[in-house]
């Protein structure tokens, strides 16, 4: 096992908020997909439920299903069986639209690779979801100006993805991740493409999100980025193994 | 709605930075666009000048003359009837004209008589072979819209003289008096001079077919004099063109009067009108023109397959954008749009070119070869942006939909 990483001072003293409303409620869950002839059980019977003011891993080996979960929990794709509710709506029965509704409204995805729109600026990026969401112009302005100050980089607005550096471009993704003041953000592998100084610094601006008040799940094969939340889940061949909070 | 215009106007700003970013593949595209469109857009304006010079020719014999004659232009006439008519005679002319000045609210306008046969023309060395000559009287120059570019047409002195004075082309002007002016020069006619009292203005030939250019006006007493017996001649009858029917019928019967004909017996005489020429004309027009398109249309077409396949290549390529989009909220709809528009603003960029690039071609070709009928107008221009946007939403529908369709998970994995 590698060296771990420094925790944030903050986390030392590991606070923990008080959990809200029920945000996620995943019961019996099952995912298959057919690949060719073969049939292949992603999730067998997933049971879960996240609160609001949660910081959560999902952490699993490959091909425990941890990749088909996060796609679930970001309506990216929709349970073969089960039943999973989102803030009270019953996403298995959404159609196309309705899915992308709440992916705009209530999830802020952040990705391994960033996922930037390169001929764009910062600016541009963040604002993306409020044009998807028909916020007028001079709102979607001012909320992604606020959104990229609250992650550090009111000076970089006007950059491209290519002037800025790996870190950069992941606050770029977080802050378009909150400018929709969605109900959860999930994070697939955040800091796999950092180094680990600037992941120890975007696992610090989680800390910061997480007292802020916003609900955080991050999904992670990495132990060390894992012990940063308050609590794991840990799958293995489809089903939840554990979950517990973190030590 | 406003969710509509923001996609709307994201999609229209996606377009320009795409456009912009492969400025090499953008322009390649829209080469096959442009070419499409400047062969579409030759093709119309080349119909537009074949209608304006047979408008033009037509306009030559007037739109508001009815001829008398013996038979229906143009018709497979059953020619042992016809070879039984009996001739018009110029006489008429005299009656109906008669007529008219009895009758204040008539219709018609005035009466002139019509003969016509070739000649040749000659001025010391020089001939024309061939010239059309029409004899007729003064009147006629109320009924042809042609203008003189210089001197005078005959007076009505000249006319009822039946003075050897002659109003010629513009052809015959400069094919017999080169480099100097025709009028109060002499010319020979069947071994008769005539004294050119005036030319007319260019005409311009229709593909160089018939013009007017090429012809000549005698009285039609110097004409009687070349010795045919004027069984042919016809009778123009100017009229009122805004009360069409109504002259029709005048002269029918003031003609059915004339000839003494029973009530019960058929018109042993036709009124023709420059209508029916064009009646004749426009099938044929019509035809040319919509092959012409067709063909015209294939290059565009081709030009349309390249905008698909470049938009194929566009979505293949961005498709984990695509996939970043719809995670973001894209919905479905947004994705088939933005892409859509992409192809539009590729395919308009070819409009606009394609339609720069016709409009110098016809320039150079009105100069090069001014009777060469090419015309550019607005609505050619309306019609090719028009063709533009269609052929991208046409083209471009197809990848647009696929792109649409693609399964967020998918997508985002695709390296």
């Amino acid at each position: 096992m590698s060296s771990p990483l420094p925790l944030p001072a903050s986390a030392l003293v590991r606070d923990v908020r008080p959990a809200g409303a029920l945000v996620i409620d995943i019961a019996g869950v099952t995912k298959l997909y057919r690949m060719g002839t073969e049939t292949v059980h992603a999730l067998r019977g997933v049971d879960l439920r996240i609160h609001r003011n949660e910081y959560l891993a999902i952490m699993g080996p490959s091909g425990s299903g941890k990749s088909t979960l996060m796609n679930m929990l970001g309506c990216l794709d929709t349970p073969t069986a089960g039943h999973y509710e989102f803030g009270g709506k019953n996403v298995a029965t959404m159609d196309d639209d309705e899915l992308a509704g709440i992916r705009n409204r209530e999830i802020g995805f952040v990705f391994q690779t960033f996922n930037l729109l390169p001929r764009s600026d910062a600016l541009h990026n963040v604002e993306l979801p409020l044009i998807y969401a028909g916020i007028p112009k001079r709102e979607r302005l001012d909320r992604a100006m606020q959104s990229l100050e609250n992650v550090g980089l009111g000076e970089r607005v006007h950059h491209r993805p290519n002037e800025l550096s790996g870190g950069q471009r992941q606050r770029v993704a977080i802050a378009r991740a909150l400018v929709t003041r969605p109900s959860i953000i999930l994070a697939d592998e955040p800091t796999g493409n950092l180094d680990s100084k600037t992941g120890v610094e975007i696992l610090a601006l989680f800390e910061e999100l997480y007292a802020q008040g916003n609900t955080l799940i991050v999904v992670t094969h990495e132990e060390d980025v894992a012990r940063h939340a308050r609590r794991i889940v840990r799958l293995r061949d489809g089903l939840v193994e554990s979950d517990a909070p973190a030590q | 709605m406003r969710q509509l215009y923001y996609e709307l106007t994201e999609s229209v700003r996606i377009a320009g930075a795409q456009i912009y970013a492969n400025k090499l593949r953008s322009l390649l595209t829209a080469l096959g666009v442009i070419i499409g469109i400047v062969a579409v857009t030759l093709m119309g304006t080349a119909i537009n000048g074949i209608d304006a010079g047979v408008d033009r020719s037509l306009a030559g014999f007037g739109d508001d003359i009815l001829y008398v004659s013996r038979a229906p232009w143009g018709n497979r006439f059953d020619w042992w009837k016809l070879r039984n008519r009996r001739g018009i005679r110029v006489e008429y002319v005299r009656a109906i004209n008669e007529w008219i000045a009895d009758q204040p609210n008539s219709a018609l306008k005035v009466a002139v008589p019509y003969d016509q046969g070739f000649y040749h023309v000659t001025r010391g060395d020089n001939r024309l072979n061939n010239i059309m000559t029409i004899g007729t009287t003064d009147a006629y120059a109320r009924t042809t819209r042609s203008d003189l570019l210089e001197g005078r047409f005959f007076s009505e002195f000249e006319s009822q003289a039946g003075a050897n004075v002659a109003v010629i082309g513009y052809d015959v002007a400069s094919g017999l008096f080169p480099g100097e002016s025709a009028v109060g020069q002499t010319v020979r006619v069947r071994d008769q001079n005539f004294k050119v009292l005036g030319v007319v203005s260019r005409q311009g030939s229709f593909l160089g077919a018939f013009s007017w250019d090429s012809m000549m006006v005698i009285p039609f007493g110097a004409s009687r004099r070349f010795g045919r017996v004027n069984t042919d001649g016809d009778v123009q009858v100017q009229i009122d063109v805004k009360r069409l029917a109504e002259a029709k019928d005048e002269l029918r019967g003031l003609m059915r009067r004339i000839r003494q004909l029973d009530p019960a017996a058929e018109d042993d005489f036709a009124l023709n009108e420059v209508g029916t020429i064009r009646e004749r004309i426009d099938p044929i027009k019509n035809g040319i023109a919509l092959a012409g398109l067709f063909i015209t249309g294939l290059a565009l077409f081709v030009g349309a397959i390249g905008i698909m396949n470049i938009t194929y290549v566009s979505v293949k390529e961005r498709t984990k954008e695509i996939g970043t989009r719809k995670a973001l909220g894209a919905r479905r709809r947004t994705i088939l749009l933005q892409f859509l528009i992409e192809a539009v603003a590729i395919c308009l960029v070819g409009g606009v070119g394609g339609l720069a690039l016709a409009a110098g071609l016809t320039q150079i070709v009105a100069v090069v070869a001014p009777s060469f009928p090419l015309v550019f107008s607005l609505g050619l221009v309306l019609t090719g942006l028009a063709v533009s946007v269609f052929t991208g939403i046409f083209s471009g529908f197809a990848p647009a939909w696929s792109a649409s369709k693609l399964d967020p998970v998918v997508a985002l994995r695709y390296e």
